[in-house]
């Protein structure tokens, strides 16, 4: 198995943060992970994008340019990454903002409301986590068991006391994300 | 050995290196995509776990010599930068090479030339392996391809300048310093006591003893017919790491009709393009200098007489494939395919190079 993944958003959307805690669930659950931000001059509001991968193998290259699964959180991101999903792959994105939905007919396209949950249940702060387990639902790369010491191992000890609540989060994506299209 | 699983940063596992290696001295001055490797150290704080110094200066150019001033003392001293900072490090370098002064200096490069761009770049080979400063000398240079090796290639370094008595540059480049992967790390090994800096570093200042005549650390020699002689010296020592410390690793070698040569983050993505080379029944394989000075030269020698092309993969305008044209002669073809100013090149794209330059040239 190897997961190639590039998750894309605006900055301070916790698309950087959501990458690591999927690599440091994957590297707890014993697989091979590799995380490569678009280290650019980034800022709040700019956009952001990481390359998360997993494997049971050996990763030869973490820079990559085309993936089995796009996860998608604004437009710019859904206009420059839609056709680097190979094809039969996933893309899931966050319907808030998007005015050009994604058009592919050869990949499966899932779709999860994270902001306007997150925002009803007064939970912005896990927003990222809301994605994080819509993904989950549509490709366990990780088992919820590993999420968790994923979690334990990325957030500084201050932060402990939240992963309840960034758990909880996970399983609301789960039954929120939708299928758009699949093949 | 115990052997601890972290995630981290090319940079951080740079820093958690020294930490770990009994490194005594860091010196530098913050510059993007390597700002990491200090960060990381004030965060750490190692002056109150194994007394490491670790000191922002208030340029590159004041790193540098802070670093021949430590190393002038037989400690392991160390400094980072990325391109425009290592250019100032330049006349600081040639004069750690001139008073054979053993040191660590990291580079992680970035696109130039001048200010240039953040992104990765692999354009600073010549000033790495052909001097960079004035005068005949060389750093011993080595290229770490993962988070592992940027961590591992510390603790090689402080071995190989202390052996031969030689600044080690580790030549990174930005992909490679701001990717995370998993890293194993071993226990802590201690700095240095005084009486081991007099039985490993006999030449070094940290005080005379009576037993012996002044050490002296200069670079300076007006009588011609000595520099000339203090010159033959390191050239023979240069010979000598040719010799003994050559690193290299070959993959999909043995079948191989073509090879890549690409090192750092252009070896991964070489990698990649080799498993989709294979699944279209391209025999393709690579050969990963590890170190570029010393340069893998004789093995590149023997394969150039065995495969029928080789493509130097660098993310620079063609620098290394020089080096490889020598080792090749006339054997085979050898192309170059690269990116720069930032820009990284894609598997697909390093494999369609191979097959327009070398197989259906």
């Amino acid at each position: 198995m190897t997961e190639e993944i590039i998750i894309a958003g605006f900055g301070g959307q916790g698309v950087l943060s959501m990458g690591k805690i999927l690599a440091y669930s994957g590297a707890m659950q014993d697989k091979e992970v590799s995380w490569m931000p678009s280290y650019g001059p980034e800022m709040r509001g700019g956009t952001a994008n990481v390359s998360v991968i997993i494997s049971d193998e050996r990763i030869s290259s973490p820079i990559i340019s085309q993936f089995d699964t796009a996860i998608i959180l604004n437009q710019q991101s859904l206009d420059k990454f839609e056709h680097s999903v190979k094809p039969g792959g996933v893309l899931l994105y966050d319907p808030n903002g998007i005015t050009k939905p994604p058009t592919r007919k050869d990949i499966n396209i899932y779709k999860v409301a994270a902001t306007e949950k997150s925002a009803e249940l007064g939970m912005a702060k896990v927003f990222n986590m809301i994605v994080l387990g819509a993904f989950l639902k549509v490709k366990p790369v990780v088992t919820e068991e590993f999420i968790e010491k994923g979690l334990f191992k990325s957030l500084p000890e201050r932060h402990h006391k939240l992963i309840p609540e960034n758990l909880k989060a996970v399983q609301t994506g789960k039954e929120l994300v939708e299928t758009v299209h699949t093949i | 050995m115990a052997k601890e699983l972290k995630l981290m940063k090319g940079n951080e596992a740079i820093a958690e290196a020294a930490i770990r290696s009994g490194c005594d001295g860091y010196f530098g001055y913050p510059i993007t995509p390597q700002s990491e490797v200090m960060e990381y150290l004030m965060l750490e704080k190692p002056w109150e776990k194994t007394g490491m110094v670790v000191l922002q200066a208030e340029s590159e150019t004041s790193s540098i010599n802070m670093v021949y001033g430590g190393a002038g003392a037989g400690k392991k001293v160390m400094t980072s930068s990325s391109s425009p900072g290592i250019s100032l490090m330049q006349e600081g370098l040639t004069y750690l090479a001139g008073a054979e002064l053993p040191c660590l200096v990291v580079n992680v490069v970035r696109g130039g030339p001048g200010l240039g761009t953040i992104q990765p770049s692999q354009a600073d080979y010549f000033q790495a392996t052909k001097g960079g400063g004035h005068g005949d000398y060389q750093l011993y240079v080595l290229a770490p391809a993962s988070v592992q090796e940027m961590y591992d290639f510390v603790f090689d370094a402080w071995d190989i300048a202390f052996k031969y008595r030689n600044p080690v540059m580790i030549l990174s480049d930005g992909a490679i310093g701001q990717v995370m992967e998993k890293l194993y790390v071993g226990d802590y090994v201690p700095r240095w006591t005084n009486e081991q800096i007099h039985k490993n570093a006999p030449w070094a200042t940290f005080g005379k003893l009576v037993s012996r005549d002044h050490n002296i650390i200069t670079s300076l020699e007006l009588d011609s017919a000595k520099q000339e002689l203090h010159n033959q010296k390191l050239q023979a020592k240069y010979r000598e790491m040719e010799k003994n410390e050559v690193r290299f690793e070959e993959i999909n070698c043995e079948d191989a009709e073509y090879i890549f040569v690409a090192y750092g983050s252009s070896a991964r993505i070489a990698q990649k393009a080799i498993q989709l080379g294979r699944e279209k029944g391209l025999k393709v394989g690579l050969l990963r200098p590890i170190t570029l000075f010393p340069f893998p030269t004789v093995r590149l020698a023997e394969l150039s007489k065995k495969v029928k092309g080789m493509l130097s993969v660098e993310m620079s305008a063609g620098q290394m494939v020089m080096d490889i044209r020598l080792a090749a002669g006339n054997n085979c073809r050898v192309e170059h395919y690269g990116r720069f100013g930032g820009m990284i090149p894609t598997p697909h794209e390093v494999l369609e190079a191979m097959e327009s330059k070398i197989i259906n040239a």
